[in-house]
């Protein structure tokens, strides 16, 4: 006999004790669409022939690396003990650098899956997600995925997870998404632990927005919960951050196709439309309330995404400047958290400094913008925003290198972040030397069982946006995962080393480190650049400065010869092709006072060293 | 392995030329027309060489050792009613040369019978430069009066180096001591001389190429090419140096040694004419070299050979047996053409008299490109000085005009030097 509800409720009008509202807390890849998926075939609102693998990761570059970014919210009817109930599941992105949107899922949510690889055990983004759960009351209901593996230790995982959450193993769920096996039961699970939404009926109604995204058709798609009250088709609601006010052209359910209703009641979750062109006009966790009747209150304080990684992109081609500039703005209409704002380089020409939310939102950003805009861009390195006071007490916002104050500096102050690292334990001695090199400070270490460790650091952000996590998951053979969250900032002794081709600064190398690393990046990025620049007709230093003093120097020689001594017995053709082919060399290069400098030079040099191992695998 | 030819457009079977040639040719009745003729065999082929040369005996009917100079002979009869028909006019031969691999592998007969045809179907002018280049080893009294006798008036030795150990590293099998035997019997039998060096070989020492040098001026040839080795992709000398088993080339080396070939050769009493070659005067400078820089026309014959007739470019079949079928089937032995566009005239005049002594004519250079669409822009005075306080063209030539830009763009031994930098930034 199928449990799949013969008459499904009807939003708007659904009783809030038959609603269940929960969220997926996974790693990437711990199998968390395929779960999906295999709900929603259960459920069977999506039919096995319109199924397609992770019907849920909508956007291909998701769909590519298998991360989930933005969330989305499923209704699903499920029957048990003869009561249909409606499930609304709500998908979490499962990144660090997307915390708040996990934090206002969350907040949509009575419950939580906790899924877990029965292969690898939980890792420390996860751990995070959990603990930001469990901050937020919701049940936990602990699952093992992919037991159908060889290599699944379920019964070892299931220790791990208990002692984590305060259960017994035997409560851990052991589930396959893939063959199916234990997920109707999971199901019968949710209905049992996760309790129904509370709300008032009669009071204004509210609804919080946990996600909201662009759609080239419709404009934005705003999901939300309603918390109090309900909404209507056509209602006029008002966004109460921001005061401005919409008419709802649509409001619905997500199963998953869009699906119009008359409505949204108590506890049920479901988009509205109302023809914004712009995702900053609906902000995620932002209270919409009626016009009509609103409320007096929001849901929560709304608080605006805060970058806190920046870098420089310029497209190759100066020309495509334009075209860069529209695709960030495209970009931007489905992604609040995204700002930019133009900035010249010297050496790069016309281009935007961005700010991400961290390191993956900036390698996500870039890489739609080179497959999607067809764009071939340099970025520069990666650095945190600095409050730097100048002698005479006036403070900065340093976003670039470039902006840093020239002459004496009273204090420079940057964010620190505390870093979670979960290791097999085998691993302790590299991890800290890591951590201990990049200026981290040892918080605390627990075992999570017998061979893994939580180690936690109190370190700034600019150590771990520079290769840290390269650097760890070399050191720890690929077993390590790592979390981080801003905690605040600190004072620190840093300086900005210059790097000057024939006595010109290169802006797009500047970098600010700390005093006793600034050698080190002058020295190493010297030599890169003596080996990326080919030698010219005259000779070439290369030297790093903080200010005006010199710190390391190179020469790159001048060029004697260049000329084909040989006319290959009359081929023209074959010598002149040669020089067209200089010539057209040339044009890929950048002027750096008289220095040609070659684009691949930049690159090179720009890249860290483990990014462009990763990139020759590709 | 000989190197790839370019690519290009196809070339019809009869070998006839696209209008705008056809048209541009009568033009040029007092250009000077050469043949160069090429000879595809080699006894062993050396580490360095990307020439279209072969080892083997025997490469397919029509391309053996014994059977190539009637193919020769079919491809120089294709030439002669391809011009006529194309209504060229009637031009003598002004310079011959055979060139390869090594010419004076074939039998002296042989190379006496393809120059016989030629002057039949063409015509040598008097006083012509026919030359042939031959492996020390090759040249006896007998042959080298055999090749006088025969008509030709010059022979380049391909002496390489002087130095045993740099010989090895080319693979080049000759004796040295052959080298003065060989110029010797060239001399008896009144022929003009030329020996060809090549320096930057790895291992090589600056005295060594001293020791070379000294070595060539001693025997007083009349003319003196000095080549820095190129290590060309596909040699069995660029897969020696990418396993580490040889030194790569260090152009510093190489610059170094050609400011030395310079000083020595100078000091000698030769002039250079060209980047790369010497001689004692004007009247032993290689005219048919110089007609490769100076836009004239001639006739390429044989495997992968290069033509050029009034901004035509085309090269030939590159495997000897390819090529000797398409002979024996009396179609044009072309495999690829290329007539130049504006910007390519342009480049290629700037690119070629930069190399010569006699320098860029500035004036003639900025009418070309002014005539040329798309040709460039003309070159300024402003450009030129930059040049000569770089020390890369000579000043007094600025001086002998009354004024830039008249006058002749002449690079000094620095200038030489980076020649391919200096025609780039003046293309910009």
């Amino acid at each position: 006999m199928s449990p799949q509800a013969s008459t499904p409720l009807v939003p708007a009008k659904t009783d809030p004790e038959m609603i269940r509202n929960f969220c997926i807390i996974a790693h990437i890849d711990h199998g968390k669409s395929t779960l999906a998926d295999r709900m929603l075939q259960l459920t069977g609102v999506v039919q096995p022939r319109q199924m397609k693998a992770q019907y849920l990761d909508r956007m291909d570059i998701e769909r590519e690396r298998g991360i989930t970014i933005k969330s989305q919210a499923v209704r699903m009817p499920w029957e048990h003990a003869e009561d249909t109930y409606a499930f609304h599941m709500i998908d979490t992105p499962g990144h660090v650098d997307f915390s708040y949107e996990v934090s206002r899922s969350l907040d949509a949510c009575e419950g939580a899956l906790l899924l877990v690889d029965a292969a690898q055990g939980i890792e420390a983004q996860t751990l995070a997600n959990l603990y930001l759960a469990m901050e937020h009351d919701l049940v936990i209901i602990p699952v093992l995925n992919k037991i159908d593996l060889p290599a699944a230790m379920p019964d070892k995982y299931a220790a791990e997870i208990a002692g984590l959450i305060g259960c017994e193993p035997e409560e851990v769920l052991r589930v396959s998404g893939k063959t199916g096996e234990g997920v109707e039961e999971l199901l019968d699970r949710i209905v049992e632990e996760v309790p129904a939404p509370e709300g008032d009926a009669e009071a204004p109604a509210r609804a919080m927005i946990f996600d909201s995204v662009y759609d080239t058709y419709r404009g934005v798609v705003t999901f939300v919960r309603v918390v109090d009250g309900s909404l209507g088709h056509r209602e006029k609601i008002r966004m109460m951050s921001t005061g401005a006010t919409h008419e709802l052209l649509e409001i619905g359910v997500s199963q998953p196709e869009p699906k119009p209703t008359q409505g949204l009641g108590i506890g049920e979750v479901g988009y509205l439309i109302t023809g914004v062109k712009d995702v900053r006009q609906s902000k995620v966790g932002d209270t919409v309330t009626s016009q009509a009747r609103p409320a007096d209150e929001l849901i929560r304080g709304y608080q605006e995404p805060r970058p806190m990684v920046f870098s420089g992109l310029f497209p190759i081609d100066g020309s495509e400047f334009p075209v860069l500039r529209e695709a960030l703005e495209k970009l931007q209409l489905n992604d609040a958290a995204l700002n930019f704002e133009p900035e010249t380089s010297t050496a790069l020409g016309f281009g935007f400094r961005v700010g991400f939310l961290g390191l993956l939102h900036l390698e996500i950003t870039r890489e739609r913008l080179e497959q999607e805009y067809n764009l071939e861009l340099i970025s520069t390195a990666p650095n945190v925003v600095y409050e730097v006071t100048d002698e005479s007490g006036e403070t900065h916002q340093v976003t670039n290198p470039s902006e840093f104050p020239e002459g004496k500096i009273a204090d420079i102050r940057e964010p620190i972040v505390d870093a979670t690292v979960i290791v097999p334990a085998e691993f302790i001695g590299p991890v800290m030397e890591l951590c201990q090199s990049r200026r981290g400070a040892m918080q605390g270490m627990d075992y999570l069982s017998e061979e893994r460790v939580e180690i936690r650091y109190s370190m700034p952000l600019a150590e771990i946006v520079f290769d840290f996590f390269d650097n760890l998951k070399s050191r720890t053979k690929g077993y390590a995962s790592l979390n981080w969250q801003g905690t605040g900032e600190q004072s620190a002794d840093l300086v900005k080393v210059d790097i000057l081709l024939q006595g010109d600064k290169v802006d797009a190398f500047s970098a600010i480190t700390h005093r006793d690393q600034a050698y080190d990046y002058g020295v190493k990025m010297a030599s890169k650049l003596k080996d990326l620049i080919p030698r010219q007709q005259f000779e070439v230093p290369v030297q790093a400065a903080i200010g005006s003093r010199i710190i390391a120097r190179e020469n790159i020689r001048a060029i004697r010869k260049d000329v084909l001594s040989k006319c290959y017995g009359g081929d023209i053709s074959r010598k002149r092709k040669l020089l067209e082919k200089q010539k057209e060399g040339k044009k890929r290069m950048k002027m750096v006072g008289t220095v040609e400098v070659p684009q691949e030079a930049f690159i090179t040099a720009l890249s860290s060293e483990s990014g462009s191992k990763e990139k020759a695998k590709k | 392995m000989p190197a790839p030819l370019p690519i290009g457009d196809p070339v019809p079977a009869d070998g006839s030329f696209p209008p705008p040639v056809r048209d541009a040719l009568a033009s040029r009745a007092e250009k000077p027309f050469g043949l160069y003729v090429h000879i595809p065999f080699c006894s062993v082929r050396c580490g360095y060489c990307d020439f279209n040369t072969y080892t083997a005996e025997d490469l397919g009917p029509g391309a053996s050792r014994d059977s190539y100079p009637d193919t020769l002979i079919r491809e120089l009869e294709f030439a002669a009613s391809a011009l006529q028909a194309a209504g060229a006019p009637q031009r003598k031969l002004r310079t011959i040369f055979f060139g390869g691999g090594t010419p004076t592998l074939l039998p002296a007969e042989d190379l006496a019978r393809i120059l016989q045809r030629a002057r039949d179907l063409f015509g040598v002018e008097e006083n012509a430069e026919i030359t042939t280049e031959a492996n020390p080893d090759t040249v006896t009294d007998e042959s080298a009066q055999t090749l006088a006798e025969a008509g030709f008036t010059r022979v380049s030795l391909g002496m390489q180096s002087a130095v045993p150990e740099v010989l090895r590293v080319l693979d080049r099998t000759h004796n040295p001591d052959n080298v003065p035997a060989a110029h010797q019997a060239a001399r008896d039998a009144g022929l003009q001389t030329s020996l060809d060096l090549i320096y930057g070989t790895p291992g090589e020492s600056l005295q060594d190429w001293r020791t070379s040098l000294q070595a060539a001026i001693e025997l007083r040839p009349d003319h003196i090419s000095a080549y820095s080795l190129i290590i060309e992709e596909g040699t069995a000398m660029a897969a020696k140096i990418r396993r580490g088993q040889l030194a790569d080339i260090d152009s510093d080396d190489q610059a170094d040694k050609y400011l030395l070939t310079d000083e020595l050769l100078v000091e000698a009493g030769y002039h250079w004419y060209e980047v790369s070659n010497y001689s004692t005067g004007e009247s032993t400078r290689s005219q048919h070299n110089l007609n490769y820089w100076l836009d004239s026309d001639w006739w390429g014959a044989g495997p992968g050979a290069h033509s050029h007739l009034a901004g035509l470019r085309w090269w030939n079949a590159k495997h000897p047996a390819a090529y000797a079928q398409r002979m024996h089937q009396g179609v044009s032995a072309g495999q690829g053409r290329e007539l130049l566009d504006d910007q390519a005239i342009v480049l290629e005049h700037l690119m070629l008299r930069l190399r010569i002594a006699e320098g860029l004519d500035i004036a003639e250079f900025n009418g070309l490109a002014a005539l040329l669409r798309g040709g460039g822009e003309p070159i300024t005075a402003a450009t030129l000085e930059t040049l000569v306080a770089e020390g890369l063209i000579e000043a007094d030539a600025a001086a002998a005009s009354s004024s830039w830009p008249q006058g002749r763009a002449v690079l000094t031994v620095k200038g030489r030097l980076l020649a391919d930098a200096v025609t780039r930034s003046l293309v910009e």
